[in-house]
């Protein structure tokens, strides 16, 4: 238990200390959301400074940061210039959009590279472990960007698929099923480019992890005690190999949120990666500072699922933590 | 008497890897012959890289052979497919060097025990925990050791818990590939007598795979000498060390180490 508990403090450390960083580096940037305004001959000087007061941008720092850590204590996380409204609830709408597609793509992904990389392993050398091994390294060639383009166009000469957005014009008026459907429809381009751009890393690191177990000592005690193929592969070796496979886990529900966001803009998918990049450009301060965080989060949040996972999936870990 | 394991002309050859040794192939095993009976041990001795462990790993089913034939019983067990060899490897049953590689470290004692049961075909969970118990008393082990974990274990508790894994199949064979040569010599005293007193008690038929001649000669019936991948030297154990006749096994029992005569009477006393 000491052991989690430990690990939680980390991530909240982590996440104090990055906010701390956006904050300055957002600083460090030059400009601020209003500058736009002075070079507006119909503006006056004094409307400027007035707005920029207003939001307390003329405040050293320091204070402006307690300013922001007090709206977050109120579950605010600062205002939003351009939307004129708290960055939270603009955030929430977006981060489940993402979520949905991010989530589903993870477990669509290792759904997919479990048993593609275990059966992998499995045949070691051979013809179709070389053949999978060449595929997954050209997939690793094409940029997420080439497989994002790639499948629009697919969906554009097919007309299978919608090529943009979440729903259809009509969706208020569907049927709850036709809903779903709808939204399944819009989901599957998306959810296709970020599994098929994560999948090729995930599968080789499985069948690596599990063809080193292949050649142990208790797997060949096993075999000779007669257990079945299946059982062997996937009872005994992957368990054994699951410990730097769980903590890619964690790592790639981080690394698919960064991908998402690429896919995102490139699919117009209403979650965080279009905000974000908007509030960049127009620098809407809070909201790349709620981005940001959102993300990190995402990544402390994976990496404490994976050492929760870890802690659950193996006694050595248990039994070390609870020595100490 | 009809033997209960019988190999004839066993061949292992390894494909030479070209950078490596020249392309040359290597003749792991090279007409190997031998029959154990019901109830004996039998005794493989030979120095490092003559052979052994690739024959146990044969025998075990664990390597295909290059050619040759292992009776068990009536049965060819070579010519078999690999499901039907599934029914048979319960049968023989091999004990590693390295009883800390050879467990399952996830599992706990108990669990480690269990499974040979339950691909046994044994479902009922209390009588899988009774027989497991039973187990470990016969191999001398407390049954308070079920919950650990085997890296809890000392060394020759793991080397029991091996051999209580391997006689849960019920073997006829139990193939003991240097079994006692990674534990110290105490230890191994204890394992031996372990194993003497399993085959009084249940008739344990042993393939005894080792390097220490000493040791095959304090356990085996019969003592077979390798080198090279070739027989060199059969027969019962007490004409093999009384009168060997290969160079090979007047080595290895040169090598037996020995206190100084001067020490030795002081000691007997």
């Amino acid at each position: 238990m000491r052991y989690l508990l430990r690990r939680f403090a980390h991530a909240v450390f982590l996440l104090i200390g990055v906010s701390i960083l956006a904050f300055l580096f957002t600083a460090l940037a030059p400009g601020n959301y209003f500058d736009e305004m002075r070079l507006n001959p119909q503006i006056a000087p004094e409307t400027v400074a007035a707005l920029r007061a207003q939001y307390q941008l003329d405040r050293p720092l320091p204070l402006r940061y307690a300013l922001w850590v007090n709206s977050v204590l109120h579950g605010e996380m600062g205002f939003s210039f351009g939307y004129n409204s708290p960055v939270t609830p603009l955030l929430l709408v977006r981060a489940r959009n993402t979520l949905l597609l991010t989530v589903t793509a993870t477990l669509l992904a290792w759904g997919i590279a479990l048993p593609l990389g275990v059966w992998s392993a499995d045949r070691q050398g051979r013809l179709p472990d070389r053949m999978l091994s060449w595929g997954t390294a050209a997939l690793m060639a094409i940029p997420d960007l080439g497989l994002a383009l790639g499948l629009l166009v697919l969906a554009v000469k097919t007309r299978w698929f919608p090529t943009g957005g979440m729903t259809s014009v009509d969706f208020e008026t569907l049927s709850l099923i036709h809903k779903l459907r709808d939204l399944a429809l819009h989901m599957t381009l998306p959810v296709a480019a970020l599994v098929l751009s994560a999948l090729p890393l995930l599968v080789r690191h499985v069948r690596a992890a599990v063809a080193d177990m292949l050649d142990a000592p208790f797997l060949l005690a096993a075999q000779g005690h007669g257990v079945p193929k299946r059982r062997l592969l996937y009872r005994y070796a992957l368990p054994a190999a699951a410990n730097p496979l769980i903590s890619l886990f964690g790592f790639s529900m981080g690394a698919l949120l960064s991908g998402s966001l690429l896919i995102e803009v490139v699919m117009s998918w209403p979650g965080i990666g279009p905000l974000l990049v908007e509030a960049i450009l127009a620098r809407d301060l809070y909201v790349v500072i709620a981005g940001v965080l959102f993300s990190t989060l995402f990544l402390v949040g994976g990496n404490f699922l994976a050492d929760t996972l870890l802690y659950w999936a193996d006694p050595r870990i248990r039994t070390e933590s609870s020595e100490k | 008497m009809q033997p209960l394991l019988q190999v004839q002309n066993l061949v292992k050859r390894y494909p030479g890897k070209k950078f490596v040794n020249s392309g040359e192939d290597l003749l792991a095993l090279d007409g190997v012959s031998f029959s154990i009976v019901a109830g004996t041990t039998l005794a493989i001795v030979g120095e490092s890289g003559s052979g052994k462990s690739t024959l146990a790993f044969c025998l075990a089913c664990l390597e295909r052979l290059t050619s040759g034939s292992i009776w068990l019983g009536d049965k060819d067990i070579v010519k078999l497919a690999e499901k039907d060899l599934r029914q048979v490897r319960p049968k023989i049953q091999l004990i590693f060097q390295d009883p800390a590689n050879s467990l399952n470290q996830r599992w706990d004692v108990l669990e480690i025990l269990s499974e040979p049961m339950i691909l046994q075909g044994r479902t009922n969970r209390n009588e899988i925990r009774q027989a497991a118990h039973t187990l470990l008393e016969k191999v001398g082990l407390s049954s308070e050791l079920g919950e650990r974990s085997p890296r809890e274990l000392s060394g020759g508790q793991r080397q029991r818990l091996a051999i209580a894994r391997a006689l849960a199949l019920e073997p006829e064979v139990l193939i003991l590939d240097e079994a006692l040569s990674a534990l110290d010599c105490s230890v191994q005293a204890q394992i031996a007598n372990l194993l003497m007193e399993l085959q009084s008690c249940l008739g344990m038929t042993y393939l005894f795979i080792t390097h220490d001649i000493a040791m095959a000669a304090h356990l085996a019936d019969e003592i077979v000498v390798m080198n090279r991948g070739q027989i060199a030297e059969r027969g019962p154990t007490e004409k093999i060390l009384k009168l060997p006749q290969h160079e090979t096994t007047r080595q290895l029992l040169a090598a037996v180490p020995r206190l100084p005569r001067a020490v030795r009477p002081a000691l007997e006393q």
